[in-house]
């Protein structure tokens, strides 16, 4: 019998990926990690609160399957958390959600799960893996658009995707509801939420301004020709594209265009400089494994929210980092998060935003 | 896949003999045995007989045991009352316990001394989990109510020398209480050759219920009651009488008590098999505990820098369920205050595994176990 262990976090998500694994037959372990919260705070990670923990419980003995809760919060904190204050003190927009698929469920997790003897490693994310004729496997979009989450899964490699099943990738999220009132899954309905979990509710910048001093150290604000426009804060509390809360007297509006970390400038422009028609991402992952040789058509999300974008990809570097050349310009695309290229519904690869150009 | 317990020190299934003597008290005499009809004196009979039952595997007069809900009810109710109605009587504030005895002994202390104005001494522990009886002479004074030391340990299967303590006590005016709820199943049970003036006890220990436990009061100790209401267990625990499950604890107790011996003739030979071939064949590890005054079917180990939360998995994905001393099912792993008593470091304290045998264990079983458990505590060493 095929054995699957399943990532559980209470949700409606992954209780219901739970249910139809054991549905098609599959010998179904639930396991829920527990994460990193600041001390004190541990009640409030929306990962695993004392709450979800027993919700996931209870999922699992309706199941009638066994349940492990897994300590990850030393390597979290050590991978995760410092990835994101890292990225703030060097004046980037970090997304700690992809380190933590790629170093926490898809390594950590993973190896434990194997270590129980299982076959494949499932979690209720959106995103469908598919093989193709070479005997690899293809990422694809979920079929539910608004709930598609391939972004964040671009990260894994072949050795990842071959373990990995995503139950609902063929469901869209109401009919992922209706399953989970017909199977009686005692799960409550959690809003869904772009929060980060070890944040427990709070705005990062407070946060960061308790673990990464440095990320607020006050500045010049500048426009592109060097003019002084006024004083920030601290790099870490401007997004870019940012309008409202910069404090500035100026006839125009005026936008955050991007930081520089040396010199802890915050650079502003007008609404026309915002758009930049190239960027460059680098440490790409190609999810076939093997780097393309020629530029290629894709459509390109900047961010997990941002709609896909039409756009030229340039592999540089034997595939190291790519150019990507917009065939018109985007706006905000921020340093740090991660650009991710679709050819179709599939997911060709992606990587971390370095910079980006008019 | 066949699944094994290994933890009948966690609970026990309930002996289908004692079912049996349960069922007629949920159904044809169901009733309350405070009532005046016959109804009542049937299920008073049925309550006087199991009291009598129990004080004859105790050796003590039925009006000296007192039925309560569980083990930790006991110990809450030998503590509380006892440390309140000696101080009423004599003024003496002080409690001695050690941090090796269940919670339901050393966090009702702890409570008693940050809320009630009594004074907690620990005492120390050896490193095998004993408290010596020169520990207690050396603790115990003028002001001293209450001693709690435990008949045997639940985490580490050490069993302590509760008469000798019980004795020092005595000689110094001092009440003595010991915990007997995980020794109950395999070790005497004679109150006078115990010493003790306190005997908690827990059903679900030897295949009796969940929900039961029982308390020996001494004739003439000194009790407060801390569950108030109708006259029930002689006005020291009131509630209305679970009938059924007190019928199930007398009649594990009685079995227990009857197959004695026979039950640690088939535990022993197989408990020395895990201890000595786990010990030979597992680098780093180390058995907790006494080696020799420890629970029959009771092994429990600590295996350097190994996850024990983790290797609790693999067994269990391997068919086999046993415990570790820190009983986490939250993921949020501190070792256990036990281990941390005997003076391990967390490296070591961490890695804590507990097999517990009962009586359906049969010797293939625990051969399947000790082949598989090397790899899987190298594995939970890997992943750690």
């Amino acid at each position: 019998m095929t054995k699957v262990v399943v990532a559980m976090s209470g949700g409606v998500d992954s209780s219901v990926a739970a249910a139809l694994l054991v549905e098609q037959g599959y010998d179904v372990t639930g396991m829920m990690l527990r994460l990193w919260s600041e001390p004190g705070k541990e009640d409030l990670n929306r990962c695993c609160t004392p709450d979800s923990m027993a919700m996931a419980r209870r999922v699992a003995a309706k199941l009638d399957i066994p349940f492990y809760v897994v300590d990850a919060k030393e390597t979290f904190r050590q991978t995760v958390v410092q990835y994101f204050l890292d990225g703030y003190a060097a004046g980037l927009t970090p997304n700690p959600c992809l380190v933590c698929n790629r170093q926490i469920r898809w390594t950590f997790l993973l190896e434990r799960a194997l270590a129980l003897g299982a076959d494949f490693l499932a979690t209720g994310h959106y995103a469908r893996v598919v093989p193709d004729e070479q005997g690899r496997v293809k990422l694809l979009r979920a079929v539910d658009e608004g709930k598609d989450q391939s972004y964040v899964l671009h990260v894994l490699t072949q050795e990842k995707l071959r373990r990995a099943l995503f139950p609902l990738g063929k469901y869209h999220k109401s009919e992922v509801r209706q399953k989970a009132e017909a199977m009686g899954l005692p799960v409550y309905k959690r809003p869904d939420s772009q929060d980060l979990c070890f944040l427990a509710g709070e705005d990062y910048r407070a946060f960061l301004r308790r673990h990464a001093p440095e990320t607020n150290l006050p500045g010049d604000i500048v426009n592109r020709k060097g003019e002084l426009q006024g004083r920030h804060s601290g790099l870490a509390n401007y997004t870019i594209g940012q309008r409202k809360g910069l404090g500035l007297r100026s006839p125009v509006p005026l936008y955050v265009l991007s930081k520089d970390a040396s010199t802890n400038t915050l650079i502003v422009g007008e609404i026309h400089e915002l758009g930049a028609g190239r960027l460059l991402a680098g440490e790409v992952n190609w999810i076939s494994g093997l780097a393309p040789t020629e530029a290629f058509r894709a459509k390109v999300k900047i961010r997990y929210t941002a709609q896909a974008a039409e756009a030229e990809v340039r592999p540089l570097d034997n595939g190291r980092q790519a150019e990507v050349r917009f065939d018109s310009p985007q706006r905000d695309i921020t340093a740090g998060q991660s650009a991710v290229f679709y050819v179709g519904e599939e997911v060709v690869g992606g990587g971390t935003i370095l910079s980006s150009f008019v | 896949m066949e699944h094994v317990y290994l933890d009948y020190a966690a609970t026990t299934p309930v002996d289908a003999r004692v079912l049996e003597a349960m069922l007629p008290f949920f159904t044809a005499s169901f009733g309350n045995p405070s009532s005046v009809h016959r109804y009542g004196q049937r299920a008073e009979a049925a309550l006087e007989a199991a009291r009598e039952s129990v004080a004859a595997c105790l050796r003590c007069r039925p009006e000296e045991v007192i039925f309560t809900s569980c083990g930790s009810e006991s110990d809450n109710l030998a503590l509380r009352g006892a440390a309140q109605a000696v101080f009423e009587q004599t003024g003496r504030r002080q409690i001695l316990t050690s941090r090796a005895e269940h919670h339901a002994v050393s966090k009702t202390a702890e409570q008693l001394a940050a809320h009630y104005g009594f004074q907690l001494t620990w005492l120390e522990v050896d490193t095998y989990g004993m408290v010596r009886p020169e520990t207690v002479e050396k603790a115990i004074g003028e002001q001293t109510a209450l001693v709690s030391v435990m008949l045997a340990n639940n985490e580490i299967g050490t069993l302590n020398p509760v008469r000798e303590i019980a004795d020092i006590c005595h000689r110094r005016g001092a009440l003595f209480h010991t915990d007997a709820v995980q020794g109950a199943a395999y070790l005497p049970l004679d109150v006078d050759g115990l010493g003790a003036d306190l005997v908690s006890l827990g059903g679900h220990k030897f295949y009796g219920p969940k929900g039961v436990g029982a308390l020996y009061v001494r004739k003439g100790t000194p009790l407060l009651p801390h569950l108030t209401g109708g006259g029930q267990e002689f006005g020291l625990r009131a509630g209305t009488s679970n009938v059924p499950y007190i019928v199930g604890f007398a009649e594990a107790l009685r079995l227990a008590v009857q197959e004695r011996q026979a039950r640690i003739q088939g535990l022993r030979p197989l408990r020395d098999r895990i201890i000595g071939r786990v010990l030979e064949e597992i680098p780093d590890s180390c058995l907790t505990g006494h080696p020799e005054q420890r629970l029959p079917n009771h092994a429990s180990f600590v295996f350097k820098d190994a996850d024990g939360n983790l290797l609790l998995q693999l067994l269990d994905a391997a068919g086999f369920a046993c415990s570790s001393g820190s009983a986490c099912k939250t993921g949020n792993p501190e070792p256990s205050e036990v281990l941390m008593a005997l003076g391990l470091s967390r490296d070591w304290a961490l890695g804590s595994l507990r097999v517990t045998l009962g009586k359906d264990i049969t010797p293939e079983q625990i051969d399947d176990f000790l082949e598989i458990l090397p790899s899987l505590v190298e594995k939970a060493r890997q992943l750690k």
